[in-house]
């Protein structure tokens, strides 16, 4: 029987052989993963088992992220939550602060989750891993607290849409803008319960930061996973990280998709997503009026070393406009350290930028640049709901790094092709 | 379930249904007393234990925080219905037994303050102002076995998960 890469990966974690489209099944899990948020939910329902260990300790990631290093007192209580745990069931995957990243850029450089790996977690941007061709999935935390007693998920297999991207980026245009102009087309329900598969020869010459960016935001559009086939840019960014055996799967030629889109992607620009909605996309110059309080580079869309690099290479030897807060946030320590070796933590301290240890942060509006009534930010992170990052009367707009850096320096939404 | 409808319309999301500011907590109580806060700040003002969400499209889509089925759950709302839900929230709601229901015609239909009720044996949405009937999507089995096992924990106590 033919099968979409997102059909066969569920699959071997079944023991059907095969499965199809709306089929529900139970599979098994590689990677479980819960953060500061969601775990503790997880652990108080797992502990209502009563059950003394759970099922598989190696596959349990605890990523205390979200409001660490500890906000306040009830944050810093439901990171104990996670650590106790951690340590009573002897879960190696727990990442303390010093050690810590924002969940999805730490699991893929870590080699935690490899290709062909099926995984949940109670986070609704695990849907990156779909980067690295593995089925990954947002689930909830008794989700989660039934995986670690079961070592299972529920799942109704999703059928795919396929997306293929055609023609020659232009500078300035990255995996971001071809997920926020997918969203633009399809809208934020467009690909709603369904897998969407990223291919073509765009796919093809992206790199694996780019790719990680564009599966991230896959449910922005709905979606229960993004995914793209590995390859040989997949090979070599998990040759030296995967801390297990990996196994690369494609879809069929002739496998079943329930829609396919081609887009010619030639004369595309940087993208913005204006408030309230991810699907709300703008090419950039239509914007260019618009005036901003606060700018923020960073998160599990674009915290990582190349988009840390287009925005150091843009904020070089200039100072951020006075009336903007910039605010800087490596995904992981491995890629603050990565800055701090090339020198870009210094082009952002001397832009007057305010560089932060890994967290979430701002991004949900947690901490670190909340924002108050009537404040607009401009950030590269996914979702610009209103009040996501504070205020419900507080604006974002989304958009890629390299945007986010010359708009710093210049006040408003700026096309960094102007700066440089 | 019988109740008195409250109208909100499509992708309302998890962070007007809980905002992050309240997530350093996991306490049902504080949860519900800021359900539905960004979207409608009177909400737990004014709506009761036993009153029914009638939404949109698209209802709970953005993040995976089961404190959003949870603080409708714990506030009393009886069930939700919606043209659809997004995809991470129906789960949860399957998942923590807050039960759930879709047919587009009802929730374009039914108008705020209407007395629903829902009859479970006959699968119908009954409006008992308008005197209107609809049907609801049904669930596949394997789905119903959880909502009647009382939840996804009690169907894993229950040693019927398949695991
Ligand atoms: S960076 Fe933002 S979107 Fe990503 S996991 Fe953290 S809060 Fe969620």
């Amino acid at each position: 029987m033919v099968m979409t890469i997102t059909e066969k990966i569920i699959a071997a974690h079944t023991d059907l052989g095969e499965v199809r489209a709306g089929q529900f099944v139970y599979a098994d899990v590689d990677v479980c993963l819960g953060n500061d948020i969601t775990a503790p939910i997880a652990i108080e329902q797992f502990e209502t088992l009563g059950i003394a260990q759970v099922l598989h300790p190696d596959r349990i990631v605890l990523v205390p992220d979200h409001f660490t290093p500890n906000k306040d007192i009830k944050s810093a209580r439901n990171a104990k939550v996670l650590r106790d745990f951690a340590q009573k069931h002897q879960i190696k995957n727990y990442f303390e602060v010093g050690r810590v990243g924002i969940e999805h850029v730490l699991l893929p450089e870590q080699g935690i989750v490899v290709p062909g790996d099926l995984v949940i977690g109670a986070d609704s941007h695990t849907c990156t891993y779909g980067a690295l061709g593995i089925f990954s999935t947002g689930v909830g935390s008794t989700d989660i607290a039934a995986c670690y007693a079961t070592g299972k998920v529920w799942l109704k297999v999703p059928e795919t849409i396929k997306f293929t991207y055609t023609g020659q980026l232009n500078e300035w245009v990255s995996g971001k803008d071809l997920i926020l102009y997918t969203i633009g087309k399809i809208g934020v329900d467009g690909a709603r319960y369904k897998a969407m598969e990223f291919g073509g020869p765009v796919i093809e010459s992206l790199s694996m930061d780019d790719r990680l960016a564009m599966c991230n935001m896959a449910i922005e559009a709905g979606a229960k996973n993004g995914i793209i086939a590995p390859d040989h840019c997949t090979e070599v960014y998990v040759n030296d990280k995967a801390q297990r055996g990996y196994k690369f799967y494609s879809s069929d030629a002739d496998c079943n998709y329930f829609e396919t889109h081609e887009y010619d992607v030639s004369a595309l620009t940087p993208q913005v997503a204006i408030p309230n909605l991810p699907e709300n996309v703008r090419p950039v110059e239509d914007l260019s009026d618009i005036r901003i309080d606060q700018v923020v580079i960073g998160s599990c869309t674009n915290g990582r070393i190349s988009d840390l690099r287009i925005a150091a290479q843009i904020l070089k030897g200039k100072k951020i406009h006075p009336s903007i807060r910039l605010i800087v946030l490596p995904g992981t320590q491995e890629v603050y350290l990565e800055a701090l070796r090339e020198g870009l933590i210094e082009i952002f301290i001397n832009a007057e930028g305010a560089v932060s240890t890994p967290t979430c942060g701002p991004c949900l509006g947690g901490h670190m640049g909340v924002l108050t009534e009537g404040e607009r930010a401009l950030s590269t992170t996914n979702r610009n709901f209103a009040g996501r990052m504070g205020h419900p009367k507080s604006e974002i707009y989304l958009c890629n790094p390299a945007v986010a850096a010359a708009s710093a320096i210049t006040g408003k939404i700026s096309h960094p092709g102007l700066i440089t | 379930m019988k109740g008195k409808t409250w109208i909100y319309g499509d992708n309302v999301n998890t962070d007007e249904i809980i905002p992050a500011r309240y997530l350093n907590t996991t306490d049902l109580k504080e949860l519900s007393s800021h359900c539905m806060e960004d979207i409608d700040s009177d909400f737990v003002k004014k709506a009761k234990r036993g009153d029914i969400l009638v939404v949109g499209e698209n209802f709970g889509c953005g993040s995976s925080r089961e404190h959003a089925p949870l603080s409708i759950k714990f506030f009393g709302i009886s069930c939700i219905i919606a043209k659809s839900f997004a995809r991470i929230f129906f789960r949860n709601a399957i998942n923590i037994g807050l039960p759930i229901f879709e047919s587009k015609e009802a929730a374009s239909e039914i108008r705020e303050g209407d007395e629903v009720f829902v009859d479970l044996n006959l699968s119908k949405i009954i409006d008992l102002t308008t005197d209107k009937e609809y049907s609801f999507t049904p669930f596949p089995d394997e789905m119903k076995d959880i909502i009647e096992a009382g939840g996804l924990m009690e169907y894993v106590k229950s040693n019927q998960f398949k695991g």
